[in-house]
């Protein structure tokens, strides 16, 4: 279990509270997402959990302000999400989008357009062990060399937030540990993770908190251990034992 | 066929000799050709990325005159800039009428909408590709607009080379604006009709062929070029 942050001692994150409140999401008459109420503390790895199709990563996109709910408010530390908020946040895409330069020119381009230090580059790239690799084209590396870039990127906005798509879907166990390790690396540091997963063994190494979705609505929220332990839906239950679809069936 | 076989002769003939009356009519050619297109794409390029990326009421049927536009007459567009140019027109006092920079105004308006048309089509489809991370970096309509010219830099060369083939290839606007005089508006394509118009066919097609061999140096190089920078990137 990775060294974590005090969560009774916020003092060593930037992060917000975030509060959903009667939040939905619908799309052609049908509700995606809805969430009467949720919280979610400014410290710590929260992962979300929950079958394909769950309302995970509408739920991210949401939180991160990249789709507008169809009722229901946003708030962080208290106020509507604004568009200066969701600077202060950062999202990493389960597909990485690489702009066509080279490794180092993407972090450049982060660091110029958010007007950071841009001789922070370098370092950057040795978090994510790319550092090597500064010039090569960014669309040539490998899958996993990808998203660490695209973590790169990300924490190069210096993020309260940090939001993680599935990063590591389709990756090689090697890449995915280098990944996990870079994202408690960023925990550490005080950034807020909020981690998208449907692997159940990943979401035990890095969860402090679950929050799990079952079509579109929040099945159950409880710390880690809680969660694994004792889960109490049948939906979570299920879902932990792998045998979700003979509830489907049921 | 017989023409065509002394056409190819006269045409090598004239390569090897460099002749200076050809020579000052290629460079010319150029000359017009390239200065229109480099401000084709200083103003169409970022016109193409702005209509990308934006939307606004009234887009639609912009991009429908913008897209019709691409098939402008030549001779049409020659008259409307003869018209601004002439002694009596409102650009009389310039005096640029006959001279190559009115060939460069009648090219650049030509060729300025294919170059917006289909920049504009280039980068949609890469803005397409990046808009969620862009929205997701907080990117601002000026740094998504630069960002997608240089990543979209190699697509945007065909759109050039498109725009200058046009230009190149163009006979009727700068017959009007230009005049083809001599050792003054003479471009390839107006020494080809006036060569035509004599009866001197195999000249005319010897011109035909140099032009045509220029076209596809200029083409050759730009993709030489592509060629040779792609691999610092990723095409």
């Amino acid at each position: 279990m990775p060294e974590r942050m005090d969560r009774n001692d916020p003092t060593g994150t930037r992060a917000c509270r975030i509060e959903l409140k009667a939040l939905a999401y619908d799309v052609a008459g049908t509700r995606l997402i809805d969430v009467p109420a949720l919280t979610l503390e400014p410290i710590g790895t929260t992962v979300v959990m929950g079958p394909n199709g769950a309302g995970k990563s509408l739920l991210l996109r949401l939180m991160h302000g990249l789709i507008r709910p169809s009722a229901g408010q946003i708030l962080v530390g208290g106020k509507p999400l604004s568009a200066e908020q969701c600077k202060a946040q950062a999202l990493v895409f389960q597909k990485p989008v690489l702009l066509r330069r080279s490794v180092a020119a993407n972090i450049d381009f982060v660091l110029k357009a958010r007007r950071k230090d841009r001789s922070r580059c370098r370092d950057l790239l040795e978090r994510v062990d790319l550092a090597s690799l500064a010039d090569r084209p960014a669309r040539r590396l490998s899958g996993g060399e990808q998203q660490r870039l695209a973590i790169a990127r990300a924490l190069a906005t210096e993020p309260d937030t940090l939001f993680l798509d599935e990063p590591t879907a389709s990756l090689d166990p090697e890449s995915v540990q280098a990944i996990e390790g870079i994202v408690t690396a960023a925990a550490r540091d005080g950034v807020r993770i909020i981690f998208v997963t449907h692997d159940v063994q990943q979401a035990r190494r890095l969860a402090e908190d679950v929050v799990f979705l079952s079509n579109g609505r929040v099945a159950e929220e409880a710390s880690a251990d809680a969660f694994f332990n004792s889960p109490e839906t049948d939906v979570a239950r299920a879902y932990l034992s792998g045998h979700l679809d003979r509830l489907v069936e049921t | 066929m017989q023409q065509i076989g002394e056409a190819i002769e006269l045409a090598i003939g004239l390569l090897l000799a460099a002749d200076a009356d050809l020579l000052e009519i290629v460079t010319l050619s150029l000359y017009v050709s390239l200065s229109a297109t480099s401000i084709a794409c200083v103003l169409g390029l970022p016109l193409g990325a702005i209509l990308a990326v934006t939307r606004f009421p009234g887009r639609g049927p912009v991009l429908v005159l913008i897209n019709a536009l691409m098939g402008l007459p030549p001779v049409v567009v020659g008259l409307i800039v003869y018209l601004h140019l002439s002694r009596s027109g409102p650009l009389g006092f310039l005096g640029l009428l006959y001279t190559p920079t009115a060939m460069i105004i009648a090219q650049t308006i030509l060729i300025a909408p294919i170059v917006v048309a289909l920049s504009r089509q280039v980068l949609e489809d890469l803005h397409l590709e990046y808009a969620e991370q862009f929205r997701s970096l907080a990117l601002s309509a000026r740094q998504i607009i630069q960002a997608l010219l240089w990543d979209g830099r190699f697509a945007l060369f065909t759109v050039a080379l498109a725009g200058f083939g046009r230009a190149v290839a163009e006979v009727g606007a700068v017959m009007i604006v230009g005049g083809n005089i001599d050792h003054l508006t003479r471009v390839m394509t107006t020494a080809i009709t006036l060569e035509t118009s004599r009866g001197n066919l195999p000249l005319a097609l010897a011109l035909g062929m140099v032009l045509l061999a220029l076209a596809m140096a200029v083409t050759a190089a730009v993709h030489g070029l592509r060629a040779g920078t792609a691999g610092h990137a990723d095409a």
